[in-house]
């Protein structure tokens, strides 16, 4: 199923889309175990878009957002980003691929309990190509006041906002934020996606978000509903919503 | 651990029995490497307690059943008539006189002399003292003056068979006899030529005549010149020595003994104490280190188990059902490593017991455990593993089950040590990760850096013995004893003697040597040995300072070694009187001109005219140190055994070459079986500890691959701080390899020789070196762990 048919290869502008799937599966296990998580996903992706991934626990969300950013690999299927062919490439590759154009948010922030807020975020600067400068990345998220301290010192909003500030930091062409607001409460989370915005507005990040919360989908250009490892709807939102006006 | 590859925790009845079968085999390297540190231990413990318990039950049955003496008299000359008389003595229970005559061995495809003594035994029936234990063949026959029964050692090295013959020079004539038997002996335990630090089968042998052909021989009818008593129990030795100087003085006795001046017994003492030493010494070590990992590794696994700690005691388990549980988990890895080291211990032991008796000639050395060693393994074995499980195990009882079953929060960086590196602008972001993971948990850092340094430590300083005995060799053979061949006359004889050996040929310089037995004494100390007087200017056998400078006695003082002015409490300058205890046993008084350092031996040495004429005596000398010249050995040696007024050969380079051979063999197995037990220690900490690391930072690492860090700069960050904790380890471990080594030095020298501590720095460089390959090793093994990191599944769950 093709998300848009108008848009295959490339977008509007004329640029190759940033992700493009064609009957993309995948399968954990095998014999009496197996469980075919990707049943021939179908997608283009245009460049510079907010994507929401919405859909029951199981259909397969997360398992798409982590091979479209090379963190698990296709059983099955094409995948190209930017054109290029993602499925055959190696291991040194993708973790390339992950280091110069990805940047991820998770649920539960993952960062280093022992590196303070700032360090976090130079964590990804010291081994990006381009940078900005760390201190710009929690301005960006409304946490420069907060950067000397330590994960253990902040709040789950802060956190994650460090956790953002650390996936913008190196100015990622792609940014997949898997329930980046699950954890927590509703001011804290519009404050998140007000983060997630301004990213996408100020580098033209392309940023898939999967999210449990339908409302989010507002936000969106383009919303995306899996069930049972197939794309099951797309659309495209006519107007957005802003994150703070997002009924939660 | 899946559970249809095991089953083995099914078959358990008990539940909790199951989970501790599966999280035993979840970390079987991990715990296979505290069971190997706990193996070692006891191995040790059972190899060194075991092995002196054997050569202490040995040596007291064989000296028992072969009754060996308590003290030997030595005496010029004295009628059979003074054995009633000794025997009469206070304390004496059996008294055995016989005829010992020094001989030099003429042997067949050996062109050296060998030196050897022969002793008489009885015509009839066997000695009250001093048996000797035949191997094969048998005694000499009433009568038959040319039989001999020979020390089995020296039959074997020279390939002799029953009823061969052997030639000897004897009192200056050369005579053959027939060897009906070969036999060991207690006084040869250790068999070694007087004066020789390490015994040469093929070089010292000992011979066992019948008394009359040994006294016609000897030519000493009716007489003896040794007698050797047995005391009776609870008897004061001292005054049994004092008894027989006063009763034999006229006989011109030099001074009885005891067993601790006895050369045999007392080199078999020597080793006792030493393996004294590493029994109490180094067992608990690694006992500690196992005890360490126990707990470092069962709080780790708590830790991870939270949450089923918490549902056991939320179902109903008491505190101690978690207790206990934990200590089972000890207990199994405990009796793991206790099963390795009481079979590996044992198996070591016996390979060393045939070496013992290749070394020693004991008739038997049974490698037995006593009980009292397998309690010993138990009970510490159990106090290591139980003391770490059952603190780690109190920790998890304490928490409250609502607490245990909440993730654990983040570890909380803000208040430790290593929060204030965010100022130093140098390090990139791994490298902090390090540092304050290191700082945050010192106590963990500070045991892996402790057992790092043990490792290299232990290393350290059994290989300070090959040092240590190689400085030995230098200063003993290199400078001290620069001769090539001690010659000793059958009694002192003018100055004349000397150019007749200088003449031989071969001979380069000759220098003479006067031996006399003597007596120093002050303040109330008194020691026995033999002074020697050379030449002010000697250039072959001198003593050095401890600048390693010659040193002489001017006329009227004497130089002492250290050991000697030690134990007389005298310094350079101080006055000692002394008695010499042949001839007309003159007593006078020097002066100590100064204190040499002797690292084998002891020694008094003075000018040889000045203890000439204090022996009221023309220059007389009773043997001399040749320098030869190594091409025309076989000549000199031909004449040399053929002299009539020679007593004894001793061969220098034989000598250092046999020294070098035990270091090489003896030390070498030694070293490379505590090189071993050492990277027990470094394999079971490193591994443990990089195990745990990555346990529990497995998700941190995921995190970073999934952040784009590559395998190799994950790597660094996960095996970085084993490398900073190795590299500060290093030199800790090596200070404390040279503390080790000064113990070792003072623990285990003796009269027979004084260990320096001298340690060289390749002795640091390949201890270094081995540890760093064992934590190499297990580095890279859990390296390997990293290429499996899943990130998908880390991702899933909050740390």
């Amino acid at each position: 199923m093709r998300s848009d048919p108008s848009t295959t290869q490339s977008d509007a502008s004329g640029q190759p889309a940033c992700f493009t799937t064609r009957d993309l599966t995948r399968v954990f296990g095998e014999g009496s175990t197996e469980v075919r998580a990707l049943r021939g996903v179908e997608l283009d992706i245009p460049s510079g878009e907010i994507v929401v991934l919405l859909g029951a626990s199981g259909s397969g969300k997360s398992t798409l957002l982590n091979i479209l950013g090379g963190l698990d690999r296709a059983s099955g299927g094409e995948f190209e980003f930017r054109g290029r062919d993602m499925t055959r490439i190696s291991d040194t590759e993708l973790t390339r691929f992950r280091r110069d154009h990805v940047g991820f948010v998770f649920q539960f922030y993952n960062l280093m309990p022992s590196l303070t807020a700032r360090e976090n975020v130079e964590l990804v600067t010291e081994i990006a190509a381009n940078p900005m400068p760390a201190l710009d990345a929690l301005d960006l998220v409304g946490l420069a006041d907060r950067a000397d301290h330590f994960p253990a010192e902040m709040s789950g909003g802060e956190q994650q906002r460090v956790a953002i500030a650390r996936a913008i930091a190196k100015r990622p062409e792609v940014m997949l934020c898997d329930e980046p607001t699950g954890a927590l409460d509703s001011v804290t989370g519009v404050r998140v996606l007000q983060a997630l915005e301004r990213v996408n507005q100020e580098l033209g990040s392309t940023i898939l978000l999967i999210t449990h919360n339908a409302s989010v989908a507002g936000m969106a250009h383009r919303v995306i509903t899996l069930a049972d490892g197939q794309i099951r709807e797309t659309r495209t939102n006519e107007s957005r919503v802003e994150p703070e006006a997002l009924n939660w | 651990m899946s559970r249809s590859r095991l089953d083995i925790a099914a078959a358990l009845p008990a539940r909790l029995d199951r989970k501790l079968v599966r999280d035993l085999l979840a970390i079987r390297l991990q715990a296979l490497a505290i069971a190997l540190v706990v193996a070692a231990g006891v191995a040790v413990l059972v190899v060194s307690a075991g092995m002196l318990d054997s050569l202490r039950e040995t040596r007291s049955a064989y000296y028992d059943r072969y009754r060996f003496a308590d003290v030997w008299a030595p005496v010029v000359r004295a009628p059979d008539s003074i054995a009633a008389d000794i025997h009469q003595l206070d304390g004496v229970a059996q008294i055995q006189t016989r005829v010992r005559q020094p001989v030099l061995f003429d042997m067949p495809g050996l062109s050296a002399p060998a030196s050897g003594v022969f002793l008489s035994v009885p015509e009839t029936g066997l000695p009250t003292v001093n048996r000797i234990h035949l191997t094969e063949g048998r005694r000499p026959r009433e009568g038959q003056r040319d039989e001999i029964v020979l020390l089995d050692g020296f039959a074997r090295a020279h390939g002799l068979a029953i009823g061969d013959s052997v030639t000897a020079t004897i009192r200056g004539g050369r005579e053959t006899f027939r060897v009906v038997g070969f036999a060991l002996s207690p006084e040869f335990v250790y068999a070694i030529a007087p004066g020789q630090l390490v015994p040469d089968d093929r070089l010292f042998g000992v011979g066992w005549m019948g008394r009359d052909a040994l006294e016609q021989a000897a030519d000493s009818a009716g007489a003896f010149n040794e007698a050797a008593l047995i005391l009776q129990p609870g008897a004061n030795e001292r005054a049994v020595i004092d008894a027989l100087d006063r009763l034999l003085a006229p006989w011109g006795a030099p001074g009885a003994y005891g067993r601790e001046d006895h050369i045999s017994d007392a080199f078999v003492s020597s080793e006792i104490n030493q393996l004294g030493t590493m029994a109490s010494l180094l067992p608990p070590v690694f006992l500690l280190v196992a005890a360490f990992l126990v707990n470092v590794v069962l709080t780790r696994l708590i830790a991870m188990e939270r949450a089923q700690i918490g549902l056991l005691k939320a179902f109903g388990y008491h505190s101690r059902d978690v207790v206990w549980h934990y200590t089972k988990f000890a207990l199994v890895i405990g009796a793991v490593g206790l099963a390795i080291g009481v079979g590996g211990g044992s198996w070591l032991g016996r390979q060393m017991a045939g070496m013992y008796v290749e070394y020693y000639h004991f008739p038997f050395l049974l490698f037995e455990l006593p009980a009292s060693v397998y309690a010993a393994s138990l009970g510490v074995t159990l106090l290591a593993v139980g003391g770490g499980a059952v603190l780690a195990g109190l920790r998890a009882a304490r928490l409250s089950p609502a607490e245990a079953m909440r993730p654990s929060p983040p570890p909380d960086y803000s208040r430790a040590l290593g929060a204030a590196i965010a100022r130093w602008k140098r390090f990139d972001q791994q490298s902090r990760m390090i540092l304050r993971h290191t700082l945050r948990w010192p106590a963990r850092a500070a045991f892996t850096m402790a057992g790092v340094a043990i490792s290299v430590g232990l290393l350290a300083s059994s290989m300070y013995f090959l040092d240590a005995t190689r400085a030995m060799i230098d200063a003993h053979f290199y400078l001290s004893n620069r001769q090539d061949v001690t010659v000793s006359l059958v009694e002192p004889r003018p100055r004349a003697a000397l150019h007749a050996i200088a003449r031989m040929p071969g001979v380069l310089t000759a220098e003479p040597v006067r031996y006399a037995p003597a007596r120093l004494r002050h303040a109330g100390h008194e020691e026995r040995m033999a002074l020697t007087g050379a030449p002010a200017e000697a250039r072959l056998s001198r003593m050095i300072d401890s600048d390693g400078n010659p040193v002489t006695a001017p006329p009227g003082s004497i130089v002492l070694s250290r050991d000697i002015a030690a134990s007389l409490g005298v310094e350079p300058g101080d006055r000692i009187e002394v008695e010499i205890t042949e001839g007309n046993r003159p007593v006078f008084e020097l002066a100590i001109a100064n204190v040499a350092t002797t690292l084998i031996g002891s020694g008094a040495i003075m000018e040889i005219g000045d203890l000439n004429r204090l022996l009221g005596e023309d220059a007389l000398i009773s043997g001399a140190w040749l320098r030869v010249d190594p091409e025309r050995t076989d000549a000199l040696y031909t004449q040399l055994k053929a002299a009539p007024a020679i007593a004894e050969v001793s061969l220098q380079n034989e000598a250092r070459e046999q020294f070098e051979t035990l270091m090489d063999e003896g030390m070498g197995t030694s070293i490379y079986i505590y090189t071993i037990f050492a990277g027990m220690i470094a394999v079971g900490v490193v591994y443990n500890s990089v195990r745990i690391s990555f346990s529990e930072r497995e998700h941190e690492l995921a995190v970073l691959r999934v952040l784009g860090f590559t395998r190799g700069e994950v790597a660094y960050v996960l095996l970085g701080e084993i490398a900073l904790l190795t590299l500060i380890a290093l030199p800790l471990g090596c200070l404390m390899g040279a503390g080790l080594a000064w113990y070792f030095a003072q623990a285990m020298s003796s009269d027979l020789f004084r260990l320096p501590f001298i340690i060289n720095p390749a002795t640091f460089g390949y201890s270094a070196l081995v540890v760093l390959i064992v934590a190499l090793s297990s580095g890279l093994m859990v390296r390997a762990r990293l290429n499996r990191l899943d990130m998908v599944a880390a991702l899933k769950t909050g740390d």
